[in-house]
């Protein structure tokens, strides 16, 4: 890693997402406990942890697509209520790169990234197509523009998915998996478009398994289980000298085979 | 034993094979291809002959030169040598086929609905296929308009006023926008051709009335629907005041004139293009978080979809009089066309609503992730799909539509099948003609139906991007 990229990742002391006392339910289950984080402007955070502990619907509360019932959920200084104007406010400004894509199937690769900044922004279109263009230079696919996304293979739609979110130009991007359904191949292009992407400066929080990448570029790991942090370290610590024998057996497990 | 194999040259590419072809290989490839696909190919071929062989000559040995049944049978007699063969008496249709299309718009003014006809195809072109210009779809919005004016006639200012007020209303819609844009735009409506608040009163008074125990009073009722209905339908005092000025118009023709296919289409048109916007709206109703805006479409399309439509027809004066305020008098057409369209919508709406069950969830997530609104999200991602996905439903409920427009025969208009044919039976002449009008109609119902079904075939094609 260069000097310059080096110094882009450096972190700020401004807080980009405040998260304090939040819990959750579905119906009576109780699947976020007590989760406390406060993540600067520039941190990549990589969420980790067993099937089922929550980590999915922890990054999806931070943009509402979940709702918590306690505690108090801080993003970019706008506090996620049922208030409308202030979910549309957040969700314009995080970024979202989902598992299985979502790209929308009936529209081009390249409608698919204007269509938010159109709508949303309301930025003129030739603007839009040209923003578009340069993100899908960047994650490398610019001759697919006018393709559609049932034509692209998987880590072609991921990073279609990634530049659909930049279009954006999102302060914050959440990851979800994003790699998880791909193919080994595909697996690393989409992840050196992200690493890229921090190298950038850009504020993530990353739910993956990926430990490659958790070392490259993350300057934290949360471990979670059962609906509650359970650890969370800088990476090189969190996976030579995990200190909770959950988390020691959740590395042995990914790492240990 | 391992065998070791190491490729020294990669192979290039080849072109493929040439497919055998010929028609006798394809024959016998697909028709006889064993003992039993052999006696099956016979057996069916036997029974589309056994079937053709009584039609055809029956079809194509009919007699179009005639001035009534017993004319005709005379002729067909003469010419098999009275062996009890029979064969069609088309004359009828020749000397009848007016009535068959127009009913009894009067004759003079034939060129009206045929110029409003025409005209339909240049308005549907822009919706119907995308490689017309944007541009047309501004006839397309004027269509209704001058498709009123032609086929009722009366003043033109009734037309050029709808075209002004509904645009004006939509372009103050379209700038605020969203779901504010569309209430605006009802509300807007409402207010310019309807006496909403009026009936709104109105509506809510009967509820009252029928609990036996709160008594109304009358007086009070009748002066507030009274000063109400005299504020608020703006429209129908301008355009007598201009028509006073400048008294242009064509001869105005009276509904009960329509009839046959002119009857059948207006309905169907129309009872088409306000069906579906009204579908898709009870379907994102039935599916509302909102609790009454939910019962009231479940309440809705579970009533429309569970009641006969030739009920619903019978009772429409009843019920649309019940609840709209005394004095209100309704075109028997429109009436029709109002519950015609109201059966569609509810049937669209289930369709509708199963494109929508059949899309997955992360769409709607990418949807809201982007910050997209609901109302851009239903127009610009979920309805696209959804629609697309329902084609062959809406199709056939559309279909079906069309083909239910017969059924108002039982209200007394004058529908192509029954209707019309009657009226051809009461002449002397065509006393006692039975297949021939059937056949007729039938063969025209067709057409029609097998266009639809066809373009719904191209259209599922063309928006085929999902590579699947
Ligand atoms: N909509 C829902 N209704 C009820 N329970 C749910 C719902 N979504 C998730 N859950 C439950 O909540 C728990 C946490 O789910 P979540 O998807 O956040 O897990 P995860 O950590 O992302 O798992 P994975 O690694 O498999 O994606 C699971 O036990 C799951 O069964
Ligand atoms: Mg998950």
């Amino acid at each position: 890693m260069n000097e310059q990229a080096a110094q882009k990742m450096q972190v700020s002391d401004e807080v980009a997402i405040q998260i304090a006392a939040m819990n959750k339910w579905y119906g009576t289950f109780h699947v976020l406990r007590d989760i406390n984080m406060t993540v600067q402007r520039g941190e990549r955070i990589v969420i980790c942890g067993p099937s089922g502990s929550g980590k999915s619907t922890l990054i999806r509360c931070i943009n509402r697509l979940e709702e918590h019932q306690a505690g108090q959920i801080v993003v970019d200084g706008t506090e996620l209520t049922s208030d409308i104007k202030n979910i549309d406010k957040v969700r314009s400004e995080v970024g979202m790169v989902f598992q299985h894509f979502n790209l929308f199937p009936h529209l081009t690769i390249l409608e698919n990234c204007t269509l938010a900044p159109i709508w949303v922004r309301k930025v003129p279109k030739r603007e839009a197509e040209e923003t578009a263009m340069h993100f899908l230079r960047k994650v490398k696919i610019p001759e697919q523009a006018h393709k559609y996304p049932g034509q692209l293979s998987g880590g072609q739609q991921q990073r279609v998915a990634i530049a659909r979110s930049l279009c954006m130009k999102p302060r914050i991007m959440l990851f979800d998996e994003p790699t998880s359904a791909l193919d080994p191949e595909m697996i690393k292009e989409v992840l050196d478009t992200m690493i890229e992407l921090a190298q950038e400066g850009m504020t993530m929080l990353c739910v993956t398994h990926e430990m490659g990448f958790a070392q490259a570029v993350a300057n934290r790991v949360i471990f979670m289980d059962q609906g509650q942090i359970v650890e969370q370290n800088e990476p090189k610590e969190f996976f030579t000298n995990p200190k909770s024998e959950r988390t020691k057996l959740f590395l042995s497990q990914i790492l240990g085979h | 034993m391992t065998q070791t194999f190491i490729r020294t040259e990669m192979l290039p590419p080849e072109a493929p094979p040439a497919r055998d072809s010929g028609a006798i290989k394809w024959l016998r490839e697909n028709l006889f291809s064993g003992p039993l696909n052999t006696i099956l190919t016979l057996l069916g071929l036997f029974i589309v002959y056994w079937g053709l062989s009584g039609l055809l000559p029956w079809i194509f040995g009919g007699v179009w030169n005639a001035g009534s049944l017993g004319e005709c049978r005379e002729i067909i007699a003469a010419r098999t040598g009275g062996d009890g063969t029979e064969a069609a008496c088309w004359a009828m249709v020749r000397e009848r086929w007016h009535q068959y299309l127009f009913g009894f718009y009067p004759s003079d003014l034939y060129w009206r609905p045929t110029l409003a006809f025409g005209l339909l195809f240049v308005a549907l072109a822009p919706v119907l296929f995308s490689q017309f210009p944007r541009k047309m779809f501004l006839l397309t919005l004027a269509y209704p308009a001058v498709a009123y004016l032609l086929l009722w006639g009366g003043s033109v200012w009734v037309p050029v006023m709808l075209i002004l007020l509904v645009g004006a209303v939509f372009f103050i819609a379209t700038r605020i926008g969203g779901g504010w844009g569309v209430t605006t735009f009802v509300v807007l409506l409402l207010l310019c051709f309807g006496n909403p608040l009026g009936n709104i009163l109105w509506f809510l008074f009967r509820l009252v009335d029928a609990l036996p125990f709160v008594a109304v009073p009358v007086a009070f009722e009748q002066s507030v629907l009274g000063f109400l209905a005299k504020i608020f339908p703006l429209f129908s005092h301008v355009h007598p005041w201009i028509h006073s000025i400048l008294p242009w118009g064509l001869t105005p023709v009276n509904s009960d004139k329509f009839g046959g296919f002119l009857l059948a289409i207006v309905i169907g048109v129309t009872a088409i293009s306000f069906s579906l916007p009204l579908g898709i709206i009870l379907a994102l109703g039935r599916q509302s978080d909102m609790f009454i805006v939910k019962s009231l479409s479940v309440g809705f399309i579970e009533f429309i979809r569970g009641v006969p439509l030739i009920t619903l027809l019978f009772t429409a004066s009843l019920l649309l009089q019940y609840f709209l305020p005394p004095g209100t008098n309704f075109d028997l057409i429109l009436r029709v066309i109002i519950l015609v369209t109201f059966f569609a919508a509810a049937y669209l709406a289930e369709v509708i609503r199963g494109g929508l069950a059949a899309l997955p969830r992360g769409q709607y997530e990418a949807a809201d992730a982007l910050g997209l609104n609901y109302w851009q999200a239903q127009r610009l991602i979920i309805m696209p799909q959804a629609l697309k996905i329902s084609i062959p439903g809406i199709v056939s409920t559309f279909i079906g539509l069309f083909k239910d427009t017969t059924l108002v025969s039982f209200v007394g208009l004058l529908d192509p099948l029954r209707g019309v044919t009657m009226a051809v039976r009461a002449d002397i002449n065509w006393k006692g003609i039975y297949w021939e009008p059937y056949v007729f109609v039938g063969a025209i119902f067709f057409i029609l139906c097998f266009s639809m079904s066809r373009y719904s075939m191209y259209l599922e094609r063309k928006l085929k991007t999902d590579h699947r």
